[in-house]
């Protein structure tokens, strides 16, 4: 399986080749088709470029998130959607070589200014990685871990009830109820990732990033990662970057296409699905290529 | 055709060039346990005589006193003389009584003190007692002096050999589990000497070494790692440092701490102290290698979970990847005190290289190492020591042996618990 | 003095965990209570150590008059830390970075902690450098590198015969190098090609059980292989010698370098090993693809372009037989001997370090800082070899990456 979270060498030279076969193909993806914005935002991003060293990974992309909406990112691997992802929480500070310029305003605040403290930013914006990865740590200790740094329960009592609180909403409680001191790593891939969901959930985070939560999964645990991700919409703004085209159609309600870098096109999912505008959505939905 | 089979032939010339090295390195490491055991078994065992003490009032405290200040002063070597006296009898003039003595080891009568300094009611009473016999009657009983030898070569003469027939005879000669190996400290008398005094040199230096190289190794290999920033000239110029250090022969490091810790701090000649500072830099090095290898090896998913809920950097290395990186850690820890314990060449600079009878009480005061008590006691061509140096190589080795399988063990485990 | 700063250290802790306790009642924090409290420990602590520190050190190098007014620096030491407790104490509030400001601290630490390897670096160069220097002024450093005679002993009365004090280290320099070249005689070949069949021909589990058993070699203490050579080597040398009707000294350099080429043989493998299974597969399938033998490729691909790595890999073994000490003060001769001769006694420059130094001296005398040259010449020579061979060994990794 591709791993888009690691940016290697080849991801990079890969997505240069890719520039210079589009500037063949001559097809303007520059400008993005369909309405980038919304009427309640809980994210908006203007003009966002990233770079990998010289090379650009991301070409001024624009975007609204709103309130409790899903919005799946969708793409062929390489077209930047995982690195787009990682802005929103400034993840992309721990890669030595990446520069992002642009804004990105959560609450009327520019979450890429050089003075924004991330530790706050990343409680407020969660995020759920492409393959589980809970801490060596007991289940109990992995979601009470982000409430006990953020300081967010006095005693004991008011942890315990953020952790099974956690827990219930993730959809895990029930199973693992009566081991919650086995390791995180003791349970099987579905219930990891759902762990790393709860994990996430206990800082109650205003929105909830996902990179392919589903990539390392099979298809039940898929099934139940989804259903999930459907029920915390309530509560919850979440970006999911997904390979499968099906699992945008079945969570999300807006879509954004990316490629090469660049957002080729956002709208309602529906609309996405059935009539894309722009040519190059329709090719990679249509499986043309991806 | 015939091409081939000589290329073949060649094939099979080279492969066996292969196996012949392997051999050569696997037997000449079989030679050299072989001989070092060999030689050295025998050293676990001593011989011991066993003499009808008679707690001579006459001799000890002729006033009845029973006060030890005053019975301490008493001839306690008549006491042994008497003994042997009535083991032997009739064994006339002063040079073949002096012989005579000479069978037991002149600790004998130290151990008579301490007996009646522990119970001073003894005296009056008359007790049998082991004490140990001279160095050339343990050697001859090992069979390490050949009886079958013409008289002028052996260590022992006829005469000595009839009376030893005697002690056979009277089954009041025997080999004990050697408890002076590990109870004492150097002695002139191959017999009388263990290597406490070195153990617990070794082990005071190597304290001080682990206390001040585990920190300072981890937190040099959890910034160098984690922290430092990339491409900065001085950080490069850090790990040039390191990597030399690791490198540089060890007999330097006992020049610097000649040149500084001695002369310029004044710290005391021969003390743990400053053998323990010394091996710590050596070892720094080692441990700085090994624990970034380990902490390389925690995979990156774990440390980005934690960032990814908000911790910051500095809670993320230090709740998430150093704790998984421990037993990494831990593993180059112990291969570097290994190593500190089997090192010798910079101790002998600063001076821990002395005869030492006492054993060290602080870490100040002066002491030898283990290793460094082997090179003494192999300068010594006493058979008596050669075979007390074997065995402390043997004692050495298990150390080493049983550290490093702990380190291949800790090894195994955290490979083991990372996949 | 330490004990009272811990102590006061706790009740900072304690101060400041109650203060932003309070205020989190009513108000959310920056940081967690916890990070405010050993914040205001650790940073009033450290003041008032460092005033300690700062004060002895005065005393001791510039003012010792300091030494009567030591009742005082109690009292300073404890003014100080109540003034930065204060200080520190007075800045919780609800959004004051206890953490950030704790983890700086942390981070300064641990890079002090790094930086006590390049303290180290110069704290040996300077010791050597700085005693060399007093001993160049008494013996020209001339005299020294290229002088043929070696007898240390400065004389005691000036008509004492034999005792001449001469400084001339070639001897040793030759004896260094033939020993260590004796030594390489034996690792070179054996490590080699033990490396080329563990890595090429030996099954995975003929690997894994021959592999810890040649490390064991090179766990095994130096001072073990210096009794080894006493015992075991040079009587065996010494006698085979007398059968062939050769005289060999029982302080053969023979004897040292065959023993050390023992200790070196398991360096050069592991080595090795690292630098064969660095070349490419596809150039050795290439070879093997058009019907060469496993030798003839081994010998003619892999080995060509392994040797880079290899040359440094055995540069690093020469310095390390050169740097080696026990075994050759053990097994090694003690006077100087210019000779090629290796069934004679020669001896090297670790042993003369440990001859100069070991037993009473006084510091100043030549004879003692003639050690120091020598740990000055052994110190570059090993800096130099260790350089290059690094420098070789990273161009090739570099080449396969």
């Amino acid at each position: 399986m591709y791993n888009e979270n690691l940016i290697t060498e080849e991801n990079i030279e890969m997505i240069n080749e890719n520039f210079i076969e589009d500037e063949q193909l001559k097809i303007d993806i520059s400008e993005t088709v369909g309405d980038i914005h919304v009427e309640d935002p809980r994210i908006i991003a203007k003009n966002v470029n990233v770079f990998y060293g010289e090379k650009i990974a991301i070409n001024n992309v624009s975007i609204d998130i709103g309130k409790n909406e899903v919005l799946a990112m969708i793409g062929p691997s390489g077209c930047g959607k995982s690195t787009f992802l990682r802005c929103l929480n400034r993840m992309n500070d721990t890669i030595e070589s990446c520069k992002v310029q642009g804004e990105i305003y959560l609450d009327n605040k520019n979450i890429l200014e050089k003075k924004t403290d991330v530790v706050p930013l990343r409680a407020r914006v969660g995020m759920v990685f492409q393959k589980p990865n809970p801490f060596p740590k007991s289940i109990y200790d992995n979601v009470a871990y982000g409430p006990k740094i953020h300081g967010l329960a006095k005693n004991k009592t008011e942890l315990d009830e953020i952790v099974f609180n956690s827990l219930e909403r993730a959809g895990l409680l029930a199973e693992v109820k009566d081991r919650l001191n086995s390791p995180g790593t003791s349970l099987s891939g579905g219930q990891q990732q759902r762990l790393c969901i709860a994990r996430t959930i206990a800082v109650s985070p205003e929105v909830i990033l996902m990179d392919e939560p589903c990539s390392a999964l099979d298809p039940i645990a898929t099934a139940k990662v989804e259903q999930l991700i459907y029920e915390l919409k309530e509560n919850f703004t979440i970006v999911i970057v997904t390979h499968a085209m099906q699992q945008a159609a079945r969570v999300s309600q807006r879509t954004a296409y990316f490629h090469l870098g660049n957002l080729v096109e956002v709208g309602a999912t529906e609309k996405i699905f059935t009539t894309p505008q722009h040519k190059l959505t329709e090719s990679y939905i249509t499986g043309r290529f991806g | 055709m015939n091409n081939l089979k000589s290329r073949q032939a060649k094939e099979k010339r080279f492969q066996l060039y292969g196996i012949f090295s392997i051999l050569i390195a696997l037997s000449l490491l079989i030679i050299l346990f072989v001989s070092i055991v060999s030689q050295g078994y025998t050293a676990f065992k001593e011989t011991r005589i066993q003499l009808p003490i008679n707690f001579n009032e006459e001799i000890l405290d002729p006033n009845n006193t029973k006060d030890w200040n005053i019975v301490k002063k008493a001839n306690f070597n008549k006491l042994v003389k008497n003994a042997v006296d009535e083991i032997i009898p009739g064994v006339e003039g002063r040079g073949n009584k002096r012989k005579l003595y000479k069978l037991i080891s002149s600790s004998a009568e130290y151990k008579l003190r301490d007996l009646v300094e522990e119970n001073i009611e003894i005296i009056g009473t008359k007790e049998k007692i082991w004490v140990l016999a001279d160095d050339d009657v343990d050697m001859l009983i090992k069979g390490h002096i050949k009886r079958d030898l013409p008289e002028s070569e052996r260590r022992i003469d006829n005469q000595e050999l009839q009376w030893i027939a005697i002690l056979e005879s009277k089954k009041i000669i025997k080999k004990f589990f050697n408890k002076t190996l590990f109870t004492k400290g150097d002695s002139a008398e191959s017999e009388q000497s263990g290597i406490l005094g070195a153990l617990i040199g070794s082990l005071f230096a190597l304290t001080i070494t682990l206390v001040l190289s585990f920190p300072i190794g981890i937190a040099t290999a959890v910034y160098l790692e984690e922290f430092a920033p990339k491409n900065n000239k001085f950080i490069d110029f850090v790990e040039v440092n390191i990597n030399n250090l690791a490198a540089i022969p060890s007999i330097i490091f006992g020049l610097l701490g000649l040149a500084i810790f001695l002369n310029f701090f004044g710290m005391p000649r021969s003390a743990p102290l400053v053998g323990g500072l010394v091996l710590s830099l050596m070892t720094l090095p080692t441990i700085i290698i090994s624990s970034r290898a380990a902490l390389k090896s925690v995979p990156p998913s774990i440390k980005e979970g934690a960032l990814g809920l908000g911790a910051s950097n500095v809670q993320a290395v230090f709740q998430h990847v150093v704790p998984v990186a421990l037993p990494g850690m831990f593993t180059g820890t112990i291969i570097g005190m290994a190593q500190a314990l089997g090192e010798s060449a910079p101790l002998l600079i600063i001076g821990m290289v002395a005869f030492i009878v006492d054993i060290p009480q602080t870490m100040t005061d002066p002491a030898t190492a283990l290793p460094i008590q082997i090179y003494l006691w192999a300068d010594t061509p006493e058979r008596g020591f050669v075979e007390r140096t074997s065995a402390a190589i043997m004692v050495l080795l298990v150390f080493l042996v049983f550290m490093n399988s702990l380190a291949v063990y800790l090894r195994k485990k955290y490979e083991k618990d990372i996949n | 003095m330490f004990f009272i700063i811990a102590l006061l250290g706790v009740s900072g802790y304690f101060a400041g965990l109650r203060k932003s306790l309070i205020i989190r009642e009513k108000n959310t924090l920056h940081s967690t209570p916890i990070y405010h409290g050993v914040l205001l420990a650790v940073n009033s602590s450290l003041a008032s150590i460092l005033t300690l520190v700062v004060w002895l050190i005065i005393e001791k190098n510039i003012f010792y008059e300091l030494k009567f007014f030591r009742e005082y620096l109690y009292f300073l030491t404890f003014i100080v830390f109540s003034f930065t407790a204060t200080l520190t104490y007075n800045k919780i509030k609800h959004e004051f970075k206890a953490r950030d400001n704790l983890e700086k601290i942390i981070k300064l630490f641990l890079l002090s902690c790094s930086s006590l390897a390049i303290l180290v670096t110069i704290g040996i160069f300077l010791s050597v450098i700085f005693e060399s220097q007093k001993f160049f002024n008494t013996i020209p450093i001339i005299d020294f590198l290229f002088g043929t005679h070696w007898s240390p002993q400065m004389p005691i009365r000036e008509d004492q015969v034999g005792s001449s004090g001469a400084f001339g280290a070639v001897p040793l320099f030759t004896g260094t190098f033939l020993i260590a070249f004796i030594a390489m005689c034996i690792a070179g070949p054996i490590g080699l090609m033990s490396a080329i069949y563990l890595s090429e021909y030996a099954t995975k589990n003929v690997r894994n059980f021959i592999k810890p058993l040649t490390e064991i070699l090179a766990g095994i203490p130096t001072v073990v292989y210096g009794f080894f050579a006493v015992i075991v080597v040079a009587p065996f040398i010494r006698n085979t010698g007398e059968q062939l009707g050769i005289s060999i000294a029982s302080e053969s350099a023979l004897a040292a370098g065959l023993v050390m080429g023992i200790m070196i043989i398991p360096f050069v493998s592991s080595i090795s090993d690292d630098v064969i299974n660095a070349v490419p597969r596809n150039l050795k399938d290439g070879s093997l693809g058009i019907g060469a033998t496993k030798s003839e490729t081994i010998i003619k691909v892999i080995i060509p372009a392994a040797l880079p790595g290899i040359i440094g890999g055995l540069l690093l073994a020469v310095s390390r037989a050169i740097g080696e000490t026990m075994i050759v003060v053990m097994a090694a001769g003690m006077s100087a001997n210019l000779t090629a001769n290796p069934f004679e006694a020669v001896t090297t420059v670790t042993v003369q370090i440990v001859i100069l130094l070991v037993g009473d001296q006084e510091f100043d005398s030549p004879k003692t800082l003639a050690a120091f040259a020598l740990g000055l010449v052994l110190f570059f020579i090993t800096l130099i070899l260790n350089y290059i061979a690094l420098h070789i060994v990273r161009k090739y990794r570099e080449q396969y990456e």
